[in-house]
């Protein structure tokens, strides 16, 4: 009980100084733009789900223009960490001054770098503006690797350190108890569901104990940044592709290392099947494995959580698109109604892409290392019975 | 497609990378492998006390069990026992019966004969007594018949009477 109020005061204690971060979070008038200011239209709507749906360089809770017509942001500027023609190049985000048309020009380095939807770009040589083609690319500038410390990555950074904070202290109580207290006991069965739905029966009892490691830490990751996602803040973490890339790159190199001599067999040069077959089979095998397993990780999790995003943000837009057809009372209720509902949808939505990424993963890695032994039991007629491990890979 | 590949930073690609790789390498130091092991500890010790439990239940029954076969074994000899004592005791019975019985037979037959031969010898002696008072009597009746009539049959009487007295 004392463990967990400390816990309890740590965790406000957190919380505060997170509050008061955000209250003493820059409040910077933007004289520059106020154009992107109001969001009525259909069009202003789809500009600024896609906005968000992007990662951002700075991190904003709300803004609003004032009666004089000033653009006011609250939030916190973020450092932006570039890795430009001229080498290393750092500085806070605040000094594009929320600009994100390329309007603004920053100086550093002896380099311009002008921010175009969510993305720095460098001036070419001795060009003072960014010149537009008319489809809106710009003709005169190029991206930069950009390792800026952005949303996304506040969003990474948070819920790792949460994980550890959560997960190692369920592990400390061990040590004292054998069955965990307060929201230890939450995190349990969590762990416990994980390795025995998860884990253990995709991977098989010989191997699982290797690979559980990396899928509960996938798994919370994903999920908690789902949920994550689903909150006011406005993170879209687990809807950028490099992220969802990420993951799912990771989980093709742990079972393309793990594989064993009979994986790579029934790709190469798959046995049962006329030896001319054997080289198509293997082009499909080796895309299957290589390009196509990953890929589908990887669309999933990213189309499901923007899709996600996309569809709240549009029915929270009713309230302003169709404003005019149902009335401000009908347009509100029909956009809470149907916002609410989806959000429930989307709390599912969250856990269930978690798991279908750490099921699929964890199916993927049994495949790799699942043992096939070809001294099946034959029944009476000399069929072979069937075993489970066979027929887990049917169903794969 | 092209807008998808646009959207792709490879940027924060690197940084999830470092992230990822830091936060797999941490939790499994910090967090997954000290709670794994303490859970396969925690199962692992509850089915070791699962299984004493069992094997304590097995002795048990095996116990009982042999506790009722004692017990069945202790209460049929106890019936043997009894039914041992019972024919004995009948048998007993039965045997002090007819040695009572041939005993007093005996002493009976012994009586009987003991009561024959002693008839036999007051009879003997009966006859002898008679016979000598007859010849007694016959003797003074002759002496006294030629004295007296009257006499003579006063004599008898009296010696009859005399006779009865013995």
């Amino acid at each position: 009980m004392k463990v967990a109020k400390q816990t309890f005061k740590f965790y406000s204690l957190v919380l505060m100084l997170f509050v008061s971060a955000f209250a003493m979070a820059e409040n910077t008038t933007d004289p520059v733009e106020n154009t992107g200011g109001q969001v009525d239209t259909k069009e202003e709507v789809e500009a600024y789900i896609l906005h968000h749906i992007q990662d951002s360089h700075d991190f904003s809770l709300f803004s609003y223009t004032s009666d004089t017509g000033e653009r006011k942001h609250f939030g916190f500027p973020l450092p932006v960490i570039l890795w430009s023609s001229n080498g290393l190049t750092t500085f806070m985000s605040s000094e594009f001054h929320h600009n994100d048309d390329g309007h603004v020009i920053v100086e550093k380095n002896g380099l311009k770098f002008a921010k175009i939807h969510s993305k720095i770009y460098e001036l070419d040589g001795g060009a003072a503006t960014v010149a537009f083609d008319e489809t809106h690319h710009a003709t005169n500038a190029h991206r930069v690797l950009d390792f800026s410390i952005t949303k996304s990555v506040v969003g990474v950074l948070l819920i790792g350190l949460l994980m550890l904070i959560w997960f190692s202290g369920l592990a400390r109580q061990y040590k004292k108890r054998q069955v965990p207290t307060g929201f230890g006991r939450v995190l349990e069965p969590l762990v416990l569901y994980v390795r025995d739905e998860i884990s253990r029966p995709n991977i098989g009892e010989k191997h699982y104990r290797k690979f559980t490691g990396y899928l509960l830490t996938v798994f919370f990751f994903i999920w908690i940044l789902n949920l994550l996602g689903l909150t006011p803040f406005g993170f879209n973490v687990t809807g950028q592709l490099a992220v969802t890339a990420c993951l799912a790159i990771f989980t093709l190199i742990i079972y393309t290392v793990s594989g064993n001599k009979d994986y790579w067999m029934h790709i190469l040069w798959m046995p049962g099947v006329p030896v001319l077959i054997r080289p198509v089979l293997a082009i499909i095998e080796l895309a299957g494995a290589l390009i196509i397993k990953p890929f589908s990780l990887l669309v999933r999790l990213f189309a499901n959580i923007s899709a996600g995003h996309i569809v709240v943000m549009s029915l929270i837009a009713i309230m302003f698109t169709l404003k005019k057809s149902l009335g401000v009372v009908g347009a509100t209720s029909l956009s809470l109604v149907l916002s609410f509902f989806i959000t429930l949808i989307e709390v599912l939505v969250a856990f269930l892409q978690a798991y279908i990424f750490t099921m699929l993963s964890a199916l993927f890695i049994g495949m790799a290392v699942a043992e096939h032994d070809h001294e099946h039991d034959h029944d009476d007629h000399g069929h072979e019975i069937p075993d489970a491990e066979d027929v887990r890979g049917d169903f794969i | 497609m092209d807008k998808l590949l646009n959207d792709f930073s490879p940027g924060l690609f690197v940084v999830q990378t470092i992230l990822l790789l830091l936060l797999i390498f941490l939790m499994v130091k910090f967090a997954w492998k000290p709670i794994m092991t303490s859970l396969t500890e925690r199962e692992e010790g509850i089915q070791g006390a699962l299984d004493a439990a069992e094997k304590a239940k097995l002795e048990m029954q095996n116990l009982q069990a042999d506790n009722a076969n004692l017990l069945k074994e202790a209460r049929a000899e106890r019936e043997s026992m009894l039914k041992e004592a019972r024919d004995l005791k009948n048998k007993m019975i039965e045997d002090a019966k007819t040695e009572a019985q041939t005993q007093a037979n005996n002493m009976i037959a012994q009586a009987q004969s003991a009561i024959e031969s002693e008839k036999k010898s007051a009879m003997a002696e009966l006859k002898n007594h008679v016979a000598g008072l007859s010849i007694e009597i016959a003797e003074k009746v002759v002496g006294q018949e030629l004295s007296n009539k009257d006499k003579q049959l006063q004599l008898v009487e009296s010696m009859l009477n005399d006779a009865k007295l013995n």
